[in-house]
């Protein structure tokens, strides 16, 4: 048999999913059985212009995890797409955009002065900000754009396959390696996870479903057993996609989104408000500023992994300085 | 020339659109920049009809409902509107969408002239605030 050739590329992302296809252990050595890695920024000296003097569809499966913030990272995007036959949306930042995502509520300007001349931990007294083009004795040095909004892989490039979870689990890793030494491939834009809620495969005590007070994770020691919502601990349960083993409920945590919108679901933080809202036994008029205030972050906490993905995308993009 | 804001109004079949109604029969004049969508109860308005609402050119949304604690025709609807749309305002504001531009008012079958002051005061509101001009981002297709 031919051996397949992978491409492995990190674009906005903090290098855990590259990692994460270390969890799979030993089952490394079925990969290796089967394909050969042509590219692979993070592990091996490859450079783009290898990339570039492929032929086009030469890479069989190319996995990409970050998300797109910069113009480097949606070239590559772009040149990844035109040399591989198959490409993976590997992690939630490629499939949601995920942390790196939650820049989104910000602008430009506001991330570089934070970064780099806010931190308390930064020096900077001559308040250098990177620039896309300096100007040097020996010519022009240019650096990649930095742009004010997060996008997917998906948003960006055509995907075929959604592997989501920050960072996915070696079930789903498996699923497509199976899949790809039997040659029986599922079908094209599907979603590598499970295809029910979380809540749907949790198996905490469920009793009241209405909670007279919402408390933050801090504020209380989540007992063990039941249903973290019924706590009235937030829990991303009821919107967020089935198929991490329920790793953080286990770890008597409460879910917080990372393998996205389950399916049928649209907008993760949209459906997340109206289910929580839903469950307030707040009835009186004169109270609802009290569960209100009981959420402090909703658009972070609704949305901590699928800003990018979601219908606003965004915050609210400011008019061009005229 | 006066910005004239579109706004989207959400109203249950029940009470609100009702009142609306009667506010016609009654033949009173008032701002026509409300474009209503009869839903069946104002707790079926769900947060992403109103997301999108912004997302397509609203400037405004109005989401109107039977009184509480009981006018309800479902029993729980608008209680469960009386929570979310506070809290959905909360979290548009973080998105950079005032909270004037989403109102939530009680209105009964026989409140037209309470309807008819609602989109007079709210149309002002709005106004005010002027065109909020929702654009989703696109990507650049940028090279290196
Ligand atoms: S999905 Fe999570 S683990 Fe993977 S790169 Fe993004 S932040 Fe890191
Ligand atoms: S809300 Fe969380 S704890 Fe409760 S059933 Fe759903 S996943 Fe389990
Ligand atoms: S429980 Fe939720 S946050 Fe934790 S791994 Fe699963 S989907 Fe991600
Ligand atoms: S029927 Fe009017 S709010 Fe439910």
């Amino acid at each position: 048999m031919e051996k397949y050739k992978l491409a492995f590329y990190w674009a906005s992302s903090c290098g855990g999913c590259e990692v994460a296809v270390l969890d799979i252990h030993e089952n490394i050595l079925k990969v290796i059985e089967i394909a050969d890695i042509l590219f692979w920024p993070v592990a091996l000296d490859f450079k783009y212009k290898d990339v570039e003097a492929m032929k086009d569809n030469h890479i069989d499966v190319c996995f990409f995890n970050g998300a797109i913030r910069m113009s480097e990272q949606e070239h590559l995007a772009h040149l990844l797409r035109k040399k591989s036959k198959i490409m993976v949306a590997f992690g939630a930042c490629a499939c949601h955009g995920s942390i790196p995502g939650l820049a989104n509520f910000f602008y430009r300007d506001e991330v570089m002065n934070r970064a780099y001349l806010e931190t308390p931990s930064t020096v900077n007294p001559e308040n250098i900000l990177p620039q896309e083009v300096t100007k040097v004795k020996e010519g022009e040095i240019t650096i990649p754009e930095f742009y004010d909004t997060v996008h997917t892989l998906g948003q960006t490039v055509k995907v075929d396959y959604f592997v989501p979870g920050c960072p996915p689990v070696p079930d789903q890793i498996m699923t497509l390696v199976e899949a790809l030494i039997k040659k029986e491939l599922p079908p094209e834009g599907s979603v590598i996870a499970g295809d029910k809620t979380l809540c749907d495969t949790c198996e905490r005590l469920r009793e009241e479903k209405i909670v007279p007070q919402f408390k933050r994770l801090v504020e209380v020691i989540p007992n063990n057993e039941k249903c973290f919502l019924e706590e009235g601990i937030i829990c991303c349960g009821p919107a967020t996609r089935s198929g991490c083993g329920n790793r953080c409920i286990n770890a008597n945590q409460p879910c917080r989104g990372c393998f996205g919108p389950a399916p049928e679901i649209h907008d993760q933080g949209a459906k997340l408000l109206s289910a929580i809202a839903s469950i307030s036994s707040i009835n009186e008029e004169e109270r609802v500023g009290e569960f209100v205030n009981s959420i402090p972050d909703p658009a972070g906490y609704f949305y901590r992994f699928t800003l990018p993905y979601s219908m606003l995308k965004r915050k609210l993009i400011r008019e061009e300085k005229k | 020339m006066v910005f004239e804001p579109k706004i989207v109004g959400f109203l249950c079949n029940w009470c609100s659109y009702a009142g609306a109604d009667l506010a016609g029969t009654s033949r009173m004049t008032y701002a026509p920049n409300v474009r209503p969508i009869r839903v069946m109860c104002s707790g079926r308005v769900d947060p992403t009809f109103v997301i999108k609402a912004f997302l397509e050119g609203a400037d405004g949304v109005l989401v109107a409902g039977c009184h509480p604690p009981s006018d309800c025709h479902y029993q729980e609807g608008n209680l469960k509107t009386m929570r979310r749309i506070p809290l959905l305002k909360k979290m548009l504001k973080q998105m950079g969408i005032e909270e004037g531009r989403l109102r939530l008012e009680w209105v009964s079958a026989s409140e037209g002239a309470k309807w008819a002051r609602v989109v007079n005061e709210f149309t002002e509101q709005v106004r005010t605030l002027g065109p909020l001009n929702w654009k989703v981002p696109q990507p650049k297709g940028g090279k290196h």
